[in-house]
């Protein structure tokens, strides 16, 4: 094992700030860019369910 | 086999097939993050020259890769929804385009990172950094052209013949932003010249660029679904689905 | 049946009359080109070493979107009025009416670009020899630039906001013409030799004469649909 505590592991040896960049970024991106798209779903399903709403009230 | 395959074309049975792979690849997609998380910070060893900073390897390259690869995929649904007129294909590169975006802007922000502790500069105008921010004004212009344009088959061709005329030009761009490099700055720095590089880093390395591919696979899929209920909003398939009953 | 060369030369004389009767818009892409390379000295100082070092990227920088500029001109007016449509639908190949046009449009903004370039060059004390290779390197580049940019201009043919998506379309196409063109004359200045640059712009040429047309014919086919 690298790490004797974990103090040690976040301080990466004194690349902390540009490990724990990198990988907060991008982990940060492959969060959001599931979540806008989960967003966007739901308001095209949302629009869609409303028109056929309103279609099916006038048949 | 063919029936299969074209039956599966055809965006009705595509959309809930795709349904259907999404959570499989989003599960696949954490194990071998889990793993190559696990790989990365825990089993392989330091670095000998670049201590603990040489960890961001594990994101930087597989972000690299992906942004490359997706790029060529993208092209390649793109060139078959031009030649073949299939709506599905065209689909599926405007669903890719974003992500790779996101992974050349990811390779580039990792680049910086890595760049800053290693050789003292955020930026160098190293032939692969440059071509990979190319790279990344590629993917623009080619999600810009598709928005700009109204008409959504208009916007697949042209995009599609936007994508092809990259792709010729991805060789000739590396190939000529290497040759001005070489001439520019000798070899100053150099991101060739890898240490040794340990078994588990390089496993670790793999296992990384797998999370990121199922990943984009996954999301690929999820933003492709999206885009087949806007354009199909008036077709009966989509008034059938369970999802829009009110 | 008119041959190959006969629609060719009638195509690029009708666009030349064109552009005639419009001067200001040729002109206004030659003194753009004229400005840039004329501010850099401005903005930058008038120490001469200095200045000859970045003169043949300055001036091919400037060249480029000089060129980038006219464009918009290529193929608009004539989508605009319907004589695009009616191209289409002549018996000639689209193709060698495309080749035509973009012809043109480089006797209109690329030539004049070539032959004012040594001028700007004496501004930055370029050596006799280096104004040569200016000359040849951007008498090979400037076709090329409006080929590259042909596809990107019929690509954005009536599309929104058109005007600024044909530069982010086209200019990291132009990269490569703009490394092998700035890196001849600067090969030049620093003893290298230009063949070597030089040979690579040719290359890139001949591969554009061949594919350019076509995928801008391609590209225009799509926006008349």
């Amino acid at each position: 094992m690298t790490w004797n505590s974990p103090a040690e592991f976040f301080a990466m040896g004194g690349y902390a700030f540009y490990v724990w960049g990198s990988f907060g970024v991008t982990a940060l991106a492959l969060l959001i860019e599931p979540l806008l798209l989960k967003k966007r779903r739901s308001e095209v399903l949302q629009s869609l369910r409303r028109e056929l709403f309103a279609k099916g009230k006038s048949r | 086999m063919s029936v299969i395959t074209w039956k599966y074309a055809s965006p009705q049975y595509f959309y809930p097939l795709a349904g259907k792979m999404i959570p499989w690849f989003s599960v696949l997609a954490l194990l071998f993050g889990a793993a190559g998380l696990w790989l990365g910070f825990f089993v392989a060893p330091t670095d000998a020259q670049q201590g603990e900073g040489y960890r961001i390897i594990f994101i930087h390259v597989g972000a690299s890769w992906m942004s490359m690869f997706i790029y060529l995929t993208m092209a390649f649904w793109a060139g078959i929804g031009l030649s073949f007129n299939t709506r599905m294909s065209s689909m599926m590169a405007t669903a890719l385009a974003p992500t790779g975006a996101m992974f050349a802007f990811l390779s580039l922000w990792t680049g910086a990172l890595w760049g800053k502790p290693m050789w003292g500069t955020w930026w160098v105008w190293d032939a692969r950094l440059t071509s990979e921010l190319i790279l990344l004004f590629l993917y623009l212009g080619f999600i810009a052209l598709q928005a700009a344009i109204d008409e959504p088959r208009r916007a697949d061709k042209a995009g599609a013949i936007l994508a092809l005329v990259g792709v010729v030009n991805v060789p000739i761009i590396y190939f000529s932003v290497k040759w001005w490099n070489t001439l520019h700055q000798g070899a100053s720095v150099s991101l060739t010249q890898a240490p040794s590089m340990a078994k588990t880093m390089l496993l670790g390395m793999l296992m990384m660029a797998l999370c990121l591919w199922m990943y984009t696979l996954a999301v690929a899929l999820m933003r492709v679904r999206v885009i087949m209920l806007e354009r199909e909003r008036h077709s009966e398939w989509v008034a059938q689905l369970p999802e829009v009953q009110p | 049946m008119m041959n190959a060369f006969g629609v060719l030369s009638a195509v690029v004389r009708r666009d030349l009359l064109v552009a005639l009767r419009r001067k200001s818009e040729v002109l206004t892409s030659l003194f753009f080109f004229v400005i840039v390379a004329s501010l850099f000295p401005l903005g930058i100082g008038s120490e001469m070493d200095l200045l000859r070092k970045i003169a043949p990227g300055v001036l091919w920088v400037a060249a480029l979107l000089a060129a980038m500029l006219s464009l918009n001109r290529l193929f608009a007016n004539d989508y605009a009025d319907g004589t695009l449509e009616q191209m289409a639908l002549s018996p000639v190949p689209l193709g060698l009416l495309v080749t035509g046009k973009i012809l043109a449009h480089w006797f209109v903004a690329g030539l004049p670009l070539v032959l004012i370039a040594p001028m700007l060059g004496l501004q930055y004390d370029l050596s006799p020899r280096a104004l040569m290779v200016l000359v040849i390197s951007l008498l090979l580049g400037t076709p090329l630039l409006s080929l590259i940019g042909a596809i990107g201009a019929a690509l954005t043919l009536g599309v929104r906001g058109g005007g600024v998506l044909v530069s982010l379309l086209t200019l990291p196409l132009y990269i490569p013409a703009l490394i092998f063109g700035a890196g001849a004359v600067e090969a030049d200045i620093s003893g290298l030799g230009a063949a070597g640059h030089l040979s690579l712009l040719a290359a890139l040429l001949t591969l554009a004469v061949f594919f350019a047309p076509w995928a801008t014919t391609a590209a225009l086919k799509i926006a008349l649909e």
